[in-house]
């Protein structure tokens, strides 16, 4: 039977909860409500308010309580409502989540899952379609996921929530309601899933992560149609970057375009192409490109089709490195 | 309209009264609502006390000087603020967890944290200089009032699993500024949990008078997060203990969050990177050292008729040996390995970062190998 997204989430929060009595979920609205998104719909019914606590409205104080209850020996998950409320915790998760098992020279660990919805394209006000994973990949201490598949967003999900580190997970809001009817199970032992190549091509190494890699599918259908094959990486784990599996890619490629909706300047692309450009420099026929949101404030909503990285934009720079690489075959001949 | 000088600044009255147990005299004062917390107290638990105190003051002195001779990156003095922390912390049971910002070394210490472990993190030795789990205390917190929000969730998970423990956060005026701060009381109050806030009113965050951060008694503004407050005099022991007593019994009997304002001075500067002639009088120092918590605590054991010489000999030798045992340690005390500026980062496998590691080991091997 097909689950959508929001319901493989919600499993996978089920599932931590019953396995593991230390696992705890704090946020606004949470409980009584089940979330806004309803990813926690049920939760506070079958395992009680001390279980699935909702919380005052303040996000700063969400994730320094989960520091506290880190401290006395629970498993936190919270849920930050929206992506733009994710900047109020800033302290408490770049200077003391990320840091306190280092601080602790490894005597606390801080097994913390931040649940954050994000990305645009649903249409939101402002504070409510960003992309803020850049400023916690750059921060050490954290590990940063983003599922994209309805089956990763039930196995990344629970591999956060296992793993010792303090996680910030992504959730492609705009995807909740995808549906799939693979089996939810197939939790990774590992502490962050590795990048996972969706599909093979041979022409252009496409990479993407959450709601860009449908997009990034829909390329590669299209650019099939007019003879050009795309291979397309879901990163999947922002922190690590497993550069490993994109570099394997770009050696037989040659070619790299990576997307994204955060803004472009300093962001995941930029590091991803400079890791590529060290490693694959002998490889590569075109300079990696990147397809990003632009370097302006989230736009009001009627604006953000032009924003956000479409289908058109990607072909555009996959057509750019083709036609370069087509252009000095034929200077060649 | 004239421009106000922060440096002037009244803090109103407010509404709660402030205990004093002992005054500057060392006479005791009867207190109907405190003086109870008192009653298990003997003789030999006040000539410890005054140890502590004498201990602390002189571990403070002795950081203060290493840091002057190179030894130390930088250090926190807590002069005149021994009573606030020893009395607090003697009320606590071992396992209460405490939540403290930089200036704790008192707590720490009274817990059982070795001198030159304290300052090898001052020293820029160490990141830590406990563990936590040991002596139940959380790492020293530097971001002020951070450490706050902390306690709130430790306190609510023993409320969620039935403990009896209490968690305690410390900090000072200038923190009561902080939205975590705040928060912190927000969260303690709305899940009744076990917390208690005990705050060091020291009357300055840098150059700040605390009247820039207040301008009613903190003590008041607790009181309106719905926490049951004490105002005390933070440089009578006795005053310190027994509010800490009160609270955390409030806390263990199932009634919820406690705030507590010890109300005392920093005599010393900031840190040692800090010049307080630059913003306060001389007389306000002569005037908080007529109040000085270790003198009171000396009268006091003399009006009680107490062989105060050989306490104050004991504690003496007590701080003798601590001083050379700190100053031979730090004037020792190797570099952390290389290897270290890695470790940790991570508690579980992460590939970027064991490469950085490598990386830069070969890096420095080659220059070892290449002479």
């Amino acid at each position: 039977m097909a689950t959508t997204m929001l319901k493989a989430l919600n499993k996978s929060l089920h599932d931590a909860l019953s396995e593991d009595d230390k696992v705890i979920l704090l946020g606004e609205d949470i409980g009584t409500l089940g979330g806004v998104f309803r990813v926690t719909d049920g939760l506070k019914a079958e395992f009680g308010e001390h279980r699935v606590v909702d919380t005052p409205l303040a996000e700063s104080g969400i994730v320094g309580t989960a520091i506290g209850l880190a401290y006395r020996g629970y498993r936190p998950v919270v849920e930050i409502q929206f992506d733009g409320f994710t900047y109020p915790a800033f302290d408490q998760l770049v200077s003391q989540l990320a840091k306190l098992h280092y601080r602790s020279r490894g005597r606390v660990k801080m097994p913390v899952t931040v649940r954050i919805p994000y990305g645009g394209g649903i249409g939101s006000p402002e504070h409510h379609s960003e992309s803020p994973e850049a400023y916690f990949a750059h921060t050490a201490g954290l590990r940063v996921f983003a599922p994209s598949s309805v089956e990763d967003a039930y196995a990344m999900l629970r591999q956060a929530i296992t793993c010792d580190d303090p996680v910030i997970f992504f959730e492609p809001k705009r995807r909740y309601h995808e549906k799939s009817d693979a089996e939810l199970g197939n939790v990774q032992p590992d502490a962050s899933p590795k990048a996972k190549v969706i599909r093979s091509g041979t022409d252009v190494t496409v990479v993407g992560y959450g709601p860009t890699t449908y997009t990034l599918i829909d390329a590669a259908m299209a650019a099939e149609d007019e003879g050009t094959s795309l291979e397309v990486i879901d990163l999947r784990s922002l922190d690590p970057l497993d550069i490993d599996t994109v570099a394997q890619s770009v050696q037989h490629t040659g070619k790299l375009v990576v997307v994204h909706e955060a803004s472009r300047t300093s962001g995941l692309g930029a590091e991803i192409c400079a890791e590529i450009t060290e490693r694959c420099f002998d490889y590569l026929e075109h300079a990696p490109l990147r397809v990003t949101g632009f370097d302006v404030p989230y736009p009001p909503s009627r604006l953000e089709s032009h924003h956000l990285p479409d289908l058109d934009r990607v072909m555009h720079a996959v057509d750019t490195v083709m036609r370069h690489h087509e252009a000095s075959k034929g200077a060649a001949q | 309209m004239p421009i106000v000088s922060t440096q002037h600044m009244d803090v109103a009255a407010g509404s709660l009264p402030t205990h004093q147990l002992l005054n500057v005299d060392g006479k005791r004062i009867p207190d109907e609502e405190l003086d109870h917390h008192l009653k298990d107290l003997k003789e030999a638990d006040l000539a410890d006390f005054l140890r502590d105190m004498v201990v602390l003051r002189r571990m403070d002195n002795e950081a203060t000087a290493l840091q002057r001779q190179g030894q130390l990156g930088l250090w926190a003095p807590l002069l005149g603020q021994e009573a606030a922390q020893i009395g607090s912390v003697r009320a606590t049971n071992d396992d209460d967890f405490i939540f403290p910002s930089y200036r704790e070394h008192g707590v720490a210490w009274a817990r059982g944290v070795q001198a030159e472990d304290l300052l090898s993190v001052w020293r820029g030795a160490r990141a830590s200089g406990w563990d936590p789990n040991e002596v139940n205390i959380a790492c020293q917190q530097i971001v002020i009032g951070s450490q706050a929000l902390h306690a709130a969730g430790y306190g609510m998970g023993i409320k969620f699993d039935g403990g009896e423990q209490v968690s305690v956060a410390y900090f000072g005026d200038g923190a009561t500024s902080q939205g975590d701060v705040n928060e912190a009381m927000v969260f303690a109050a709305s899940y009744q949990a076990p917390v208690l806030f005990f705050c060091q009113n020291n009357q300055w965050a840098i150059s700040e008078p605390v009247a820039l951060q207040s301008r009613t008694n903190i003590a008041d503004r607790a009181h309106g997060f719905g926490l049951k407050t004490w105002r005390v005099d933070g440089n009578d022991i006795l005053a310190v203990y027994a509010a800490t007593k009160a609270a955390l019994a409030h806390a263990r009997h199932g009634l919820g969050p406690t705030f507590i304002e010890a109300v005392t001075y920093r005599m010393g500067s900031h840190t040692t990177a800090d010049d307080p002639t630059r913003y306060r009088k001389s007389e306000q120092l002569e005037e908080w050292k007529a109040k000085d918590p270790i003198d009171r605590l000396v009268k006091y054991l003399h009006e009680m008729g107490a062989d105060v010489q050989s306490y104050e000999q004991r504690a003496q030798n007590a701080a003798d040996e601590m001083a050379a045992k700190l100053r031979a340690a730090i004037t020792t005390m190797e570099d952390p390995k290389v290897e270290e500026l890695f470790t940790n980062v991570y508690a579980e496998p992460h590939e970027p970062t064991e490469r950085a590691a490598k990386n830069y080991l070969d890096y420095l091997a080659d220059f070892e190998g290449g002479e």
